[in-house]
């Protein structure tokens, strides 16, 4: 069967995914930012479903929402809510955010000109059978070395996180 | 090739179909755990509504929607309204991709049994089954009760914690089929050796992994002997306390029908799908694997009931040492293995 309403289905998604990120840093309740997080990342997923990369999409579901907004929350569960909702939410540090925001703008700007030769036009659409042996064979294959390079950085992360949880090991 | 029209409507049919047959079994679980965990207590049972007590379920129904639907006035209301229904709407969601058959043809029409056949299948149950914990830890969030709280720390830690091991001792399966196509992974499970024993997963080395997914799939829907979420003992009634009528029910329906698609998978992946003795007539051939299957489910849940009716629960330091500390070096050991005799062999 041929894809149909593409482009509802893309504004949809990327429609959803920019909501929730505004709404991420404009809620004062940091559960109700978590969520609306929760919903950025699911609409990401569904990006990536559109972008014919189904095991991305997968993945992204089970550890971004699943698994990492899961301790989010936990965390954020066990702080005082009224405190948080009476601090400041903002720093006000004005120069640094216009500085920083027009940079983005001219970044975006650049890319919406000259996007034409920035991205392929057509998304190369991989058997949908095949996507995740691909996928496999290019991460044990070709970047193996970025591959084992970002597992020793996790596994540093994690003893790091030990040492400083356990006092006494 | 079907038309677009055809299509929707067909998968129409299909998810209204399972989501009675589900929805259905959920309640008749219901019904055999009371009956089994009355007989193990020396107890009868629900005997009073209709033969065997088989109309209960109904009864009950009825009664969860005729109760009154108390909100104490200290929830935050939004997410307190939420919170059941994202738990139920993820655990009937996950039955979309499970495969129940082969292919019928019916009227000209060539189609699975099985809402979508997609190729990702075992991905997306577990990507739902991921998101199914957001409905427990929003409802010990919103309930804004201790013992809420408590139960939906509890239930997020655990559910996270056992996902791990339920994710790894799942892939040497993967790894024996060579696909997420949960109809490839039954299909690879086909024939016997020496036409006795059937070339089911649990028989081709995989029985340590079938076991650590039994273990994990006992701590991911919260029951007995891991049902800390919910120690009575311990939180009142944990992450529900504060849910009466309705949404209590969804919270029930959720857990319940959790574990039917956790024996769905678990028939799947290890016990060969749908595959067993085919004899007869022809209609009795189409029938016969729905049969099996469902025979399979069966079995899995009177190992739930029966297990809830025998072990007591763990304390919760132990959960979490044992499901890190046990299950989880013995997943990776499992994959580690199966890896190498795979590679070994091809």
């Amino acid at each position: 069967m041929q894809p149909v309403a593409t482009t509802f289905f893309f504004y949809l998604l990327s429609g959803a995914a920019i909501l929730g990120g505004v709404l991420v840093i404009t809620r004062k309740n940091p559960v109700h930012s978590a969520l609306a997080l929760i919903m950025t990342l699911l609409a990401q997923a569904g990006l990536y479903l559109m972008l014919y990369a189904p095991f991305v999409a997968g993945v992204q579901i089970i550890l971004y929402a699943g698994g990492i907004m899961v301790l989010f929350l936990f965390v954020i569960m066990l702080v005082n809510i009224e405190k948080v909702q009476k601090q400041e939410q903002f720093n006000k540090q004005w120069l640094v955010g216009i500085v920083a925001a027009a940079a983005l703008g001219v970044l975006f700007v650049l890319v919406y000109m000259k996007g034409e030769s920035l991205f392929p036009k057509h998304v190369v659409r991989l058997a949908e059978e095949s996507n995740t042996q691909e996928i496999a064979v290019l991460l044990y294959g070709q970047y193996m070395f970025a591959f084992e390079i970002a597992s020793l950085l996790l596994l540093v992360a994690i003893i790091g996180a030990v040492v400083m949880a356990k006092k006494r090991i | 090739m079907l038309s677009v029209g055809t299509f929707v409507l067909i998968s129409i049919i299909k998810i209204v179909i399972a989501l009675i047959v589900l929805l259905t079994a959920v309640a008749y679980t219901v019904w055999l755990e009371r009956k089994v965990v009355g007989h193990i207590q020396n107890r009868w049972g629900p005997t009073r509504v209709g033969p065997f007590g088989l109309l209960q379920p109904l009864a009950d129904g009825v009664k969860f929607i005729f109760k009154e639907d108390l909100t104490s006035p200290h929830v935050y209301r939004p997410l307190y309204i939420a919170a059941p229904m994202i738990s139920l709407i993820f655990a009937l969601t996950s039955i979309a991709v499970i495969p129940v058959g082969n292919w019928v043809t019916v009227g000209g029409i060539h189609t699975p049994l099985q809402i979508t056949d997609v190729n990702m299948g075992l991905l997306i149950v577990l990507g739902i089954t991921s998101m199914g914990v957001y409905g427990v830890a929003l409802a010990g969030w919103s309930s804004n009760s201790k013992y809420s709280l408590l139960g939906g720390l509890r239930a997020s830690a655990q559910m996270v914690s056992y996902e791990v091991s339920l994710g790894l001792s799942l892939i040497g399966v993967l790894i024996m089929a060579g696909s997420f196509s949960l109809r490839d992974i039954v299909d690879a499970q086909g024939g016997a050796y020496w036409h006795v024993i059937p070339r089911w997963n649990i028989f081709q080395g995989q029985i340590f992994a079938f076991f650590i997914y039994l273990t994990a799939a006992f701590a991911e829907t919260n029951r007995i002997p891991f049902d800390l979420p919910e120690a009575e003992t311990e939180l009142v009634a944990g992450y529900h306390t504060e849910y009466s009528a309705m949404k209590f029910a969804m919270f029930f329906m959720a857990e319940y029908a959790n574990m039917i698609t956790v024996a769905c998978l678990a028939s799947l992946l290890f016990l060969g799908g749908w595959h067993g003795p085919l004899f007869g007539p022809a209609w009795l051939q189409a029938i016969l694997p729905l049969f099996w299957f469902a025979l399979r489910i069966f079995g899995f849940l009177f190992v739930y009931i029966w297990v809830r009716g025998t072990l007591p629960r763990f304390r919760y330091d132990q959960l979490m040492a044992f499901g890190w500390k046990v299950l989880l070096p013995l997943a990776i050991a499992n994959l580690m293995i199966t890896g190498l005799i795979v590679a070994l062999k091809s």
